[in-house]
């Protein structure tokens, strides 16, 4: 028999898609929250950091009631092939939502540290606003945007709860790594669980030697 | 070749009311922190909106309230030097002063300029560094460099000399003074400084709590500020609450007695002014009894404080300002000051 590896591609491939989408709609959410009126920034923020707070089962628990084949959006979606329950890519929307308010946070922390007369100064020069994002902004941010996607994806790589609640275990269909743990270690799979632990284990450890690397690197990039 | 504003905006504690109209050379706007003079800069450039006014440089409207023309800051030509020098922190000095240099699509020419850029300001060797490993001044002319390749139609300079240790700042001043007034647009420099506004400008607007007060040569101001603001912010350290008794004598009840000038006092007279160098002991005119009271040395001059005879036991002491070797053995009985040293202050 040979082994089965789904649950390491499809947590990787969750991660991976979750992290993308978060990193874009974080930091969107992060420059656009940043200059609105106080008090709309205020309610938006505390929605858009729920999902941080909120036991990951009860996001899961909204989540289905949303997305549900029995609610109206559910229903909707499933017209046109889309069902988020019980797919894969339902860990993905599961995913997202409980890494969001990650990504979110850190990339807004670092946009209001940003020196806002580096923008000015950009403006002034004839520079367009795009430009002054992409090339002034986020590099400036980087450090701050860098955590914030690596929090997401290790976030996203180990999400437990939603996931669990939205898209269940299926062996070979919705299985991803820390739902096998669960379903292995309840099953009396010791060493099955043990070796999932360690995979995960070892993707953890590789993405926070590449933080450190980067971080190294760029460090010395300044001093140079 | 001139830049017109006139703008309104409710600014928290106060409101800023600023109408001024510069033609080329540098004017300054002086004024103490927090006036609304930075914040003026700011709506000329478009980083700001003012509530309604009106900006128009070289005929070219920037912003209007009424025909709702309000330029983006792209569009306006202006170059800003802020405070911090605001140099892209990311960016190698080339790299900065290329993005001056962005409208330019030639190749050749783009380099040419650059190097020209490069060699006027002495930065030459400097191209692959970045910002944090620059000097002070070097990051100032790079900022410098990176606005003068993008061909502003004005200058405009947030407090140049803040970011600057003392000893460099002197030498600066001469090197940016020179240039400035190689420039040939308009210039407008903020500061909190008079000795920075005394240097560097041949106009100075006297800015306080948000209201322009006045724009005068610079000689002529620091000869006759005019208002009590001005006068503190030019320096004059004895000012005191005065009447008018006389078409050339002044009344100053603080200090129980009436000075003579040479300038004709008109009505609205409301305080004098005088600066603590002009008391002189050989002068016979304006000449009154003074007691010691303390003094306070500086590198080169000493403060010597005295109150006059009469004066009132509530207000503060009479700075004198002489240079150490001028300085008498024996604190002089009377002091005088010439007609002529006394600024009439206005409402």
């Amino acid at each position: 028999m040979t082994f089965d590896w789904y649950p390491l591609w499809n947590s990787l491939r969750i991660a991976a898609i979750s992290c993308v989408l978060v990193f874009f709609l974080g930091i969107f959410f992060a420059y656009y929250a940043a200059r609105l009126p106080r008090a709309v920034k205020g309610v938006l923020d505390v929605f858009l950091t729920l999902p941080m707070v909120l036991p990951p089962t009860v996001c899961g628990y909204f989540l289905l009631l949303i997305f549900g084949v029995k609610r109206p959006l559910g229903i909707f979606l499933l017209q046109f092939g889309i069902k988020f329950v019980m797919t894969w890519y339902g860990g993905v929307l599961a995913a997202s939502v409980v890494a969001f308010p990650l990504m979110y946070r850190t990339a807004r922390g670092a946009f209001e540290s940003f020196d806002r007369t580096l923008a000015y100064s950009g403006q002034t020069l004839g520079l367009s606003n795009t430009y002054i994002f992409w090339r002034i902004r986020m590099p400036a941010c980087r450090q701050g945007i860098l955590a914030g996607t690596v929090l997401a994806f290790a976030r996203a790589l180990g999400e437990y709860g939603a996931t669990s609640m939205l898209i269940g275990y299926t062996p070979g269909r919705t299985a991803t790594i820390s739902t096998t743990v669960y379903q292995l270690w309840r099953t009396n799979d010791e060493k099955g669980a043990m070796f999932w632990v360690l995979i995960n284990l070892a993707i953890s450890t590789v993405v926070l030697l590449t933080v450190n690397m980067l971080e190294a690197r760029q460090k010395k990039a300044v001093k140079a | 070749m001139s830049l017109i504003v006139d703008i309104h905006r409710a600014l928290g504690a106060f409101t800023l009311d600023v109408s001024f109209k510069a033609e080329n050379g540098v004017t300054c706007l002086l004024g103490a922190s927090g006036c609304g003079k930075s914040f003026t800069l700011k709506c000329i450039a478009g980083i700001e909106k003012p509530d309604s006014g009106h900006i128009e440089l070289d005929g070219v409207v920037l912003y209007d309230s009424e025909k709702h023309i309000n330029l983006p800051p792209q569009k306006r030509q202006v170059g800003y030097l802020f405070q911090n020098y605001a140099l892209f922190p990311n960016m190698t000095v080339r790299q900065n002063i290329l993005c001056g240099l962005h409208r330019e699509k030639n190749r050749a020419e783009k380099e040419r300029k650059l190097g020209e850029m490069m060699k006027l300001m002495q930065l030459e060797g400097l191209e692959n560094h970045r910002p944090a490993q620059l000097s002070g001044g070097q990051q100032q002319r790079v900022a410098l460099a990176r606005i003068m390749v993008n061909e502003p139609r004005m200058l405009m300079l947030d407090e140049p000399f803040s970011a600057l240790d003392a000893h460099l700042r002197d030498s600066l001043k001469i090197e940016l003074r020179d240039m400035l007034h190689r420039f040939g647009h308009e210039v407008l420099m903020v500061t909190h400084s008079r000795e920075e506004a005394y240097n560097m400008s041949s106009r100075i607007a006297v800015m306080d709590r948000g209201k322009l007060l006045t724009i005068k040569d610079t000689k002529d101001l620091f000869a006759d500020p005019g208002s009590v603001p001005a006068a503190v912010l030019t320096g004059c350290k004895n000012i005191a609450t005065a009447r008018k008794s006389g078409d050339h004598e002044v009344e100053v009840p603080d200090w129980g007695i009436r000075f003579q000038t040479s300038q004709k006092v008109r009505e609205g007279l409301t305080a004098i002014g005088i600066r603590a160098h002009y008391f002189n002991t050989q002068t016979q005119q304006n000449r009154f009894p003074v007691v010691y009271v303390e003094e306070m040395e500086e590198p080169f001059e000493v403060i010597l404080q005295f109150r006059y005879a009469g004066q009132r036991p509530d207000c503060p002491p009479v700075w004198w300002r002489l240079s150490k070797e001028k300085r008498p053995r024996e604190f002089p009985e009377m002091l005088g000051i010439a007609p002529a040293n006394i600024l009439l202050l206005y409402e």
